[in-house]
């Protein structure tokens, strides 16, 4: 059994994993259950002045039998009574005093304000405070959330004003809405900030009803863009964690957020550089249950690699990740089809035909049955033919340079 | 005899083998589908319909359009959705079958999509602009139906003559009940209706003394017409008239009380008079073919206490398909292989049947029954072809060069009396055949249709 306890920045959790700011951690009730459940910690639902939500919320997108591959939603941040949220924080605290409870913020454009609420979550027994700067509508459309994170000087700013009265590590919530995520993390790092979470929802229209032909989610007739969240946000999620993780600048830990499902999902956040990782749609989706196979997956995954400690494996792919100018140009692959599990369905013909280099051909066998051959001198050593093939260890990219004298473009346009 | 089971007990045995899949099942099945490219499911459908085009079409709810590509190569697709061989076809060439043991269900997606048509009656293809010519269409099988349809898009004014009082041929009259309803097939013969297609019913073509697919005792049942006449006003025939009554099994007693065709069998039991329906006590079915199948399952279901099936060789020879023969050992029938019957006992009522052991021992035994079943094949039309100067080969089927055209100008054929005997999509992609050979004769012009190979 590998060492799941993390230190981020200081706050203590028995696992990684931790619950984002979202509905999963509403209320006291259900971030007990979470706790029970045996999630490492949770980030409260944001508090802030109690707003009013509307009804009709959600919208989500399918991927073919699969239910909710991207989430999106227009609900705001919490909308219970600030004195009830602190009173249930600190009965949470007292009654899980290992488990990480932190506790998300956003009020508006003031010092005073940031004050104060930052006291009273602290006061509450808060072990960190989280700024939710990323919250990408309806909030943003005030002035807070998104709206401070996309402008790095309001960024720094608000920072600052939290660390003059925080007694306890401050997580920067980014949000992705940017050109660059660089900008808003080095802001946040100058404002003093420990800590950086990544990534709030992205903007987005999930779809559009082509009966009514209003876009979802329909709130009377009419709709608004909302934030974007699930699994098919992890891929964007990755690289603006591994980018940041990659930033010298970036001294401070990074809480990894976007479309963590899987123990494998949670381990590529902490390969690419995130200390830990919040989950919040696949909690949406199946409920806190989840954080069990998470946490199993996780152990034996570091149990099979010899891996003692989760901190241990925290940014291990961050060398690994480099510009394309330092690829090697030299470096070569083709596609090699094991005829012994090729079904036939020739999706690797056509999607080379039609998608890639043309160096898949049909060629019919005695028997009548139609194999893909590759021409190897043709092909380019792309991959799509190996990622639409459906039989497990059918194409195999197999490597055909012989590893000398590697040569990048760098390298070359600098000569 | 009658039934002893009461009518609800029936209706239960009788459920559809393969029911409609439920709207999530579609959508589960369809999302399966890998859309091989140049499919081997496609490959293996005689009418060669775009299967995975049908079901993604199916995937992304345009269930008309999913219909449209089925009926666009097969115009019986709804009746082959559910009567097809499909693991001998299509399902048994799907690659998920290779990769999952478990193919995609290609037969109850195709019904799901094509029961979006057959139910509102309304063609997703149009008749084409009247060309001024005119076909007529012998028989309304399933061959005719296709060459009926093909010809109608092209514009032709096609008549189909049918000796019986419902159009459909063994679509309507020779399924299994528990595969498909008579109405399924009624419904798809309306289909082709709705293209402008004229159906004469009750109405047989005769040459001479013989009527084509006519029994003798058929032949005051209905009007005749002389099939010399029919280029009166016809510019080309197309004979889509199958094959004729059950063959006999030339032993004494084939004449007795309860001695029954299983064609004659299946046919009652599509009236679905379920106490109108003579079924013995203990039955006794000769032959081990998929009309064999048909018989013994349905004579179970319709409440026989006993039903046996007696093949004169071994149950390796059986030309039933491997899940036919399946699912009449799951119905409990009794098989007396190697088994040659010599004579029907009776006393003006069957009351055994008498067997030859052909395992080297020629034992003679007697096999107690109050009916006996033939499914021993079909007779070849041959006496009709011959009147009508038509050439067949040694087995009795009609010769036809590659346009599907026979020995005789502009007289076409397709189907059973042209391949001896095969199954209803072999029959559809047959008058699809013709109908393009047809057209090509009459106007010089070639033409396509989805599946033709072209």
């Amino acid at each position: 059994m590998a060492d799941l306890t993390t230190n981020f920045a200081g706050i203590i959790s028995p696992n990684p994993f931790w619950l984002a700011s979202a509905p999963p951690t509403n209320m006291g009730s259900m971030v007990e259950r979470a706790f029970d459940a045996g999630w490492g910690g949770a980030v409260w639902k944001t508090l802030g002045e109690p707003i009013r939500n509307v009804s009709s919320r959600l919208a989500a997108i399918d991927h073919g039998p699969s239910r909710m591959i991207g989430l999106n939603n227009i609900e705001l941040i919490t909308d219970r009574p600030l004195d009830v949220n602190l009173k249930e924080i600190y009965e949470c605290k007292k009654k899980y005093p290992d488990n990480a409870l932190i506790v998300s913020l956003m009020v508006e454009s003031k010092q005073e304000a940031w004050h104060e609420i930052v006291k009273m979550a602290q006061d509450a027994g808060a072990d960190g405070l989280e700024l939710n700067f990323g919250c990408p509508h309806g909030m943003s459309e005030r002035g807070m959330g998104a709206a401070m994170g996309q402008v790095p000087e309001y960024t720094c700013m608000v920072t600052e004003w939290v660390k003059e009265v925080a007694t306890v590590p401050v997580i920067v919530k980014l949000t992705p809405n940017v050109t660059d995520i660089n900008y808003p993390a080095e802001a946040a790092v100058k404002g003093g900030a420990d800590a950086l979470s990544l990534i709030n929802t992205i903007n987005s229209v999930i779809g559009v009803d082509l009966d009514t032909m209003v876009p979802h989610p329909n709130v009377n007739g009419k709709a608004a863009h909302g934030g974007y969240c699930g699994p098919a946000v992890k891929p964007i999620a990755l690289n603006m964690v591994s980018e940041l993780a990659r930033n010298e600048k970036v001294t401070i830990p990074i809480s990894g957020i976007g479309g963590i499902t899987t123990w494998q999902d949670a381990a590529e956040f902490l390969l690419l550089g995130a200390a830990n990782v919040q989950v919040c749609t696949a909690v949406m989706h199946y409920g806190y249950r989840i954080v069990e196979d998470l946490i199993d997956g996780l152990n034996n995954y570091l149990d099979e690699k010899g891996i003692s400690s989760v901190s241990d494996l925290v940014g291990r792919s961050v060398p690994r990740v480099t510009t394309w100018g330092n690829l090697d140009l030299n470096y070569k692959t083709v596609a090699r089809v094991d005829y012994s599990k090729c079904i036939q369905c020739n999706l690797c013909h056509i999607a080379c035909e039609d998608g890639a280099h043309q160096c898949i051909d049909l060629v019919k066998n005695d028997d009548g049955k139609v194999f893909p051959v590759v021409d190897e001198g043709e092909c380019v050593g792309c991959n799509l033919c190996y990622l639409v093939c459906p039989a497990p260890d059918c194409i195999e990219m197999v490597r055909l340079d012989d590893g000398s004298n590697p040569v990048t473009w760098r390298e070359l346009s600098s000569e | 005899m009658k039934s002893k089971l009461s009518k609800d007990q029936i209706e239960k045995n009788f459920a559809e083998i393969n029911p409609r899949m439920s709207k999530a099942e579609a959508k589960f099945e369809s999302n399966r589908c890998l859309f091989c490219y140049d499919a081997p499911c496609t490959r293996a459908c005689p009418t060669h319909i775009d299967v995975p085009a049908f079901i993604k079409k199916i995937a992304t709810d345009n269930l008309k359009g999913s219909a449209r590509v089925i009926f666009d190569a097969n115009p019986i697709g709804a009746t082959c959705a559910r009567v097809c061989p499909v693991e001998a076809l299509c399902e048994g060439a799907c690659v998920e079958k290779t990769l999952m043991e478990k193919p995609i269900e290609i037969g109850r997606l195709q019904r799901y999509a094509t029961d979006t048509i057959t139910g509102n009656g309304a063609h997703v293809f149009e008749a084409g602009d009247p060309n001024g010519m005119s076909v007529g269409v012998i028989g309304t099988g399933p061959a005719g139906l296709s060459a009926a349809t093909y010809l109608a898009r092209l514009g032709y004014k096609v008549t189909m003559y049918e000796k019986k009082a419902l159009a459909g041929g063994l679509d309507t009259y020779g399924m299994a009940e528990y595969k498909m309803s008579q109405k399924i097939a009624l419904d798809e013969v309306r289909l082709v209706e709705s293209l402008g297609v004229e159906i004469k019913v009750d109405t047989a073509i005769v040459a001479g003394d013989v009527g084509a697919g006519l029994v003798p005792a058929q032949r005051d049942e209905c009007r005749e017409i002389g099939f010399s006449s029919l280029f009166e006003s016809h510019d080309a025939v197309f004979l889509g008239i199958g094959l004729g009554a059950t063959n006999k099994l030339k032993i004494p007693g084939e004449d007795l009380d309860g001695v029954f065709d299983a064609l004659w069998f299946i046919e009652q039991i599509k009236t679905r008079d379920w106490h109108g329906i003579h079924v013995g006590d203990t039955v006794a079915v000769i032959g081990a073919g998929n009309t064999a199948i048909d018989a013994v399952t349905q004579a179970k279901r319709l409440g026989a206490g006993k039903v046996m099936m007696i093949y004169r060789r071994s149950e390796n020879d059986i030309s039933a398909y491997d899940y036919e023969y399946e699912l009449a050992k799951k119905d409990g029938i009794d098989f007396f292989w190697h088994s040659s019957p010599i004579e029907i006992l009776g006393d003006g009522k069957v009351e055994a049947l008498r067997c030859r052991l052909n395992d080297g021992s020629d034992e003679i035994f007697d096999i107690r029954c109050d009916m006996v079943v033939k499914a021993i094949g079909q007779e070849k039309q041959k006496s009709f072809f011959d009147s009508v100067g038509i050439d067949t080969d040694e087995k009795g089927r009609v010769v036809v060069a590659g346009n599907r055209m026979t020995t005789r100008e502009n007289i076409f054929a397709g189907g059973d009396c042209v391949n001896g005997g095969k199954e209803a999509v072999d029959a559809s992609q047959a008058g699809k055949l013709a109908a393009m050979g047809i057209h090509e004769k009459l106007t010089g012009m070639t033409v396509s249709f989805a599946g033709s190979g072209r």
